[in-house]
């Protein structure tokens, strides 16, 4: 008795010490110098909660413990070496997933327990549920990211009313199963299913340029179902670890959402701009500047300041920038990136793909702290970036982009926008950058473009 | 009474993660994503103390799918933030 009691003491206070390795690496992901260590910490933790696990009374056989770890470690460890830097995304939102559908099992292997509480058996069928819909929610997700399916936003007549009529059909049928808890219940069929179909419906209607704020919540959701997995097991480590996840998928699609100048509810339900019209209408011309000519005003200027969006991934261009960047210093000439918070198809993404073609990280300057500076700059360089640069977000109250923050690009000297062709950006709104009358249009592939300018600087 | 004790803890986790989240700088979004991601894959230590006494075969399996699925967060995460994060560099 008092040996099985030692052993439990010894389990908890791993978790503790693994709970703390935890709090300490997110600390030290606070700045870039002390954020690798922390990653480190933090894996330390696991590999101690991993180890306590295994020592404590598990009724997993061994055999099937190892599959599991095995087969898990190979995946992880070939996605994790094998990924894109531009595919971040979808790696991202296809581990989002395979976290819920961890959780949902989790809850599912609970209900074999001949004996659970009212209260074990409600956290049982949250776990399922969050872990349902942070399942197939995840994997639409990652579908529109890697262009499997249409990432425009998929809207029907009664959406919302099929939505509301799903829920109170989870809702009915949790009950239902609460009253005889059993793993043969139709009812908890019904629950996996209606869970899973929920996750699909509040995802499909979310287009492409909002997809940084459903990773960012479908990050927060995989939190979530970890802690409640944790409630369903008694287990503090799940509900600690699980609410650190949760809180911080939450703090950053807040930041998504106020980048964007609009409400969660916003995202979830109304897909972009459907319905209004701009008022105003877009005056001047498009004026085309050749690679040539671009050179021979980059060659004079002294402050040039990148603004990279989504297209520069597509284009796989941030090779070639960070060689523009270098030739344009070499030059004499100060040179900075803009990033935009919703940049990309997640949080962070610019950052990632410039830190990949190796521009160092005090060199990329965020949204708030370049707009003041941006009158002092020469040039400016718009690469694959449309709606985090259109000045309709400040001027016209009709835009659907009306208050959004952007990069104001326009105050610049001159502005060279690198695009393939006159389309409108990822939301379908017009952008009267491509008109004004400092903006010079640089058509075509951006990294046959810049590669065109490095050339002439190289001779 | 155990329920109350667990969302004791559970609010003041929530507290902490605010706390700790809202002072990782943008720069850093991607690489907190993923290696949050990896803390999340926790639910393997619940996949491994999951199963009990009433648990048939078919729970012997799933809870080893979940041991599986968890395991990729974990290992695929804190690998692939490492990778991103020996990127980061600063000017010399």
């Amino acid at each position: 008795m008092t040996e099985s009691l030692d052993l439990k003491l010894i389990i908890n206070l791993a978790y503790i010490v693994a709970a703390v390795l935890f709090v300490f690496g997110l600390k030290m992901l606070g700045s870039p110098a002390t954020a690798r260590k922390g990653n480190l910490l933090s894996s330390v933790g696991m590999l101690i909660a991993i180890v306590a696990a295994l020592i404590s009374e598990i009724k997993l056989p061994w055999e099937n413990i190892l599959i599991g770890l095995i087969i898990g470690s190979l995946i992880g460890a070939t996605a994790a070496r094998k990924v894109e830097m531009t595919g971040m995304p979808e790696l991202v939102a296809l581990f989002n997933g395979f976290g819920g559908a961890s959780s949902l099992l989790v809850g599912l292997v609970a209900v074999y327990n001949p004996v659970n509480t009212t209260f074990i058996n409600i956290t049982i069928i949250l776990s399922i549920l969050i872990g349902g819909v942070t399942l197939t929610g995840s994997l639409i997700a990652y579908g529109k990211l890697s262009e499997r399916m249409p990432s425009k936003a998929i809207q029907f007549s009664g959406q919302q009313i099929f939505n509301a009529v799903l829920v109170l059909a989870i809702i009915g049928s949790a009950i239902m199963f609460c009253q005889a808890p059993d793993i043969h219940s139709v009812w908890l069929k019904v629950l996996i299913g209606l869970s899973l179909l929920f996750g699909i419906m509040i995802t499909i209607p979310i287009g492409g340029a909002d997809m940084p704020v459903v990773i960012a919540l479908l990050n927060s959701y995989s939190g979530i179902a970890a802690c409640a997995a944790g409630f369903v097991l008694h287990n503090n480590l799940l509900i600690v670890a699980g609410s650190l996840v949760g809180a911080s998928g939450l703090i950053l699609t807040n930041i998504m959402c106020k980048a964007m100048n609009r409400s969660l509810n916003n995202v979830l339900f109304s897909g972009f701009g459907a319905a209004k019209v701009s008022s105003a209408k877009i005056e001047g011309e498009v004026k085309p500047i050749t690679a040539d000519d671009a050179y021979l005003v980059l060659e004079a200027a002294q402050n040039v300041c990148i603004v990279p969006g989504y297209g520069m991934a597509v284009a796989q261009a941030q090779h070639v920038v960070r060689e523009l960047s270098d030739h344009l210093e070499a030059n004499g000439c100060e040179v900075k990136f803009a990033i935009h918070p919703v940049a990309g198809r997640m949080p962070g993404h610019m950052n990632v793909l410039l830190a990949e073609a190796n521009v160092p990280y005090d060199q990329l300057v965020e949204m708030e702290n370049i707009n003041p500076q941006m009158s002092n700059m020469d040039v400016v360089i718009v690469i694959g970036a449309n709606d985090v640069v259109n000045p309709a977000a400040n001027e016209d109250e009709g835009s659907p982009l009306y208050g959004m923050p952007v990069i104001n690009v326009t105050e610049a000297r001159t502005v060279f926008v690198l695009k393939r062709s006159m389309g409108s950006g990822f939301s379908g709104v017009d952008n009267p950058l491509f008109f004004g009358d400092n903006t010079r249009m640089l058509f075509g592939d951006a990294k046959a473009s810049i590669s065109h300018i490095v050339g002439e600087f190289k001779d | 009474m155990e329920a109350v004790y667990l969302s004791f803890i559970l609010m003041l986790s929530i507290f902490l993660g605010f706390e700790l989240i809202a002072k990782v700088p943008a720069t850093l979004h991607t690489p907190l994503m993923s290696g949050s991601n990896a803390i999340s894959g926790i639910t393997v230590v619940g996949a491994l103390t999951a199963a009990n006494q009433g648990s048939t075969q078919m729970a012997l399996w799933l809870g080893t799918a979940a041991v599986a699925l968890a395991t990729i967060n974990v290992v695929g995460g804190y690998m692939v933030t490492d990778r991103m994060l020996a990127m980061f560099k600063k000017k010399n």
